[in-house]
């Protein structure tokens, strides 16, 4: 089944990949708006939305729940560290997308805050003076290469995505995530599998309990959940893409224009 | 006479004007103000929403969202269903903000700065502080400017994603999924009001 999902990914990736790469801003905009990404597996999707709900009111829901009363500095330190352990797939894509100073910038950030913050506890590199973090990944990566998005996805367990950034997101099981690498990949005697699973654990439930208000009250407020929550995760994948916080990059004005007539 | 006469008249209508254009950034701080006293109000969470209704009356183009929630398909209604629409659609509007707004209670907002984009728009940049429970976030206002003396908002975009676009798409999927029948939008819109 995973095979099978896996073909029809890099299949529909294919048939969208615009070979000419390409940077410029306005393409990127274009090309990752929301309202141009397909929907080719409305049913799939929605089945597999119905089944992620499912594990989240069972799993995440109630873990995230206790996790949000912890006290403050310790849910910190949790995000911090799992902030950190990403710098290990952001720095690659930093270099790949020409970003060579960020790549750098990174990586100091990484090894102060590894050391003198305790394992990435502490974000002593923000505290100093550091720009705020962005993650990168190689969905990201392969959109700055000029790669359209393909079609809209709802990975089982893993949630929304598009059929670029799965295919993607392989690269990070064939050597391009170093805490993989060092966990499940090779036998470092220093880590094991289990360190990899529980630290993707603990990412999704510090997410679920960061949003757990929101989530709640998108739910309760939306007249089709599924379709709230496909636009918010396009719409930030985006702005992610562009890097860009500047809302007037990313918000297009044509739409608002057009009611004026 | 007539000089002096001609620039009294002059200061007079610069001042006036001044007086009239309401500051985009200082009516979305007005606003919140507005909002923020009443969500720390010592009254139930049902009298809080009839309350919040009538601030999102005064100071929401709800007309102008509707509209540009339906998209295209607006172009293809009777002006009956353009009604019937925007009557139904007020009530899901109202309900869904003032229910959205009354989990909060005592929420701080500080306006830090604004971009007028055109004649008609006027982004305005805000923080939503930070409590023990969430992180601090970022909201930023499309305040409608065309009327200067009544600014209305338009949207909000929490940390840069757009609501009045989530709503959009969300509309466009409920008509997608009904082959286009804009009846069973209004079905879906009643439902939601009534819950």
């Amino acid at each position: 089944m995973i095979k099978k999902i896996l073909i029809t990914l890099i299949t529909t990736l294919a048939l969208t990949v615009n070979v000419s790469a390409s940077s410029d801003g306005e393409l990127l905009l274009k090309k990752n708006n929301p309202a141009e990404i397909k929907e080719c597996w409305e049913g799939f999707n929605r089945a597999s939305f119905a089944l992620n709900q499912g594990l989240d009111k069972i799993i995440f829901k109630p873990v995230a729940s206790v996790y949000r009363t912890l006290p403050t500095p310790v849910k910190s330190g949790v995000s911090n560290s799992l902030d950190n352990l990403s710098n290990v797939v952001t720095i690659p894509n930093n270099i790949l997308q020409g970003e060579f100073g960020k790549a750098g910038e990174n990586t100091v950030r990484f090894i102060i805050n590894t050391t003198v913050g305790i394992l990435g506890l502490i974000d002593i590199a923000t505290l100093i003076g550091f720009d705020e973090y962005e993650k990168e990944d190689y969905g990201q990566t392969f959109a700055f290469h000029g790669i359209g998005p393909g079609c809209y996805i709802v990975l089982p367990v893993l949630g929304p995505s598009t059929a670029r950034d799965a295919v993607a997101s392989v690269t990070n099981f064939v050597g391009g995530d170093a805490w993989y690498n060092v966990t499940v990949q090779n036998d470092t005697h220093y880590f094991r599998d289990f360190d990899y699973y529980a630290s993707k654990v603990t990412a999704g439930v510090d997410f679920r309990a960061k949003n757990y208000d929101s989530l709640e009250n998108l739910e309760k407020n939306s007249i089709d959940f599924y379709a709230s929550v496909k636009s918010l995760y396009l719409q930030d994948r985006q702005q992610k893409i562009l890097n860009s916080k500047v809302i007037t990059d990313t918000q297009n004005d044509s739409d608002w224009e057009e009611i004026e007539d | 006479m007539i000089k002096k006469l001609l620039s009294i008249i002059f200061i007079l209508n610069l001042f006036t004007n001044n007086i009239a254009a309401l500051e985009a950034d200082i009516f979305v701080q007005s606003t919140v103000n507005r909002a923020s006293e009443l969500l720390s109000e010592n009254i139930t969470k049902e009298e809080k929403i009839e309350k919040l209704k009538m601030i999102a009356k005064d100071t929401v183009d709800i007309k102008g969202i509707g509209f540009y929630t339906l998209g295209a398909t607006r172009k293809n209604l009777s002006d009956s269903e353009k009604k019937e629409y925007l009557e139904k659609f007020e009530d899901y509007f109202l309900k869904s903000f003032s229910s959205r707004l009354a989990e909060y209670t005592n929420p701080e907002i500080d306006v830090y700065g604004k971009e007028v984009l055109n004649k008609n728009y006027t982004i305005v940049n805000s923080t939503l502080k930070a409590t023990s429970e969430r992180p601090e976030i970022k909201i930023d206002w499309r305040i409608y400017t065309k009327n200067q003396d009544q600014p209305l908002i338009r949207d909000l975009i929490i940390e840069g994603l757009s609501l009045a676009r989530t709503q959009k798409e969300e509309f466009a999927s409920v008509l997608s999924s009904n082959d286009g029948d804009i009846n069973a939008l209004f079905k879906t819109l009643e439902e939601f009001s009534n819950k």
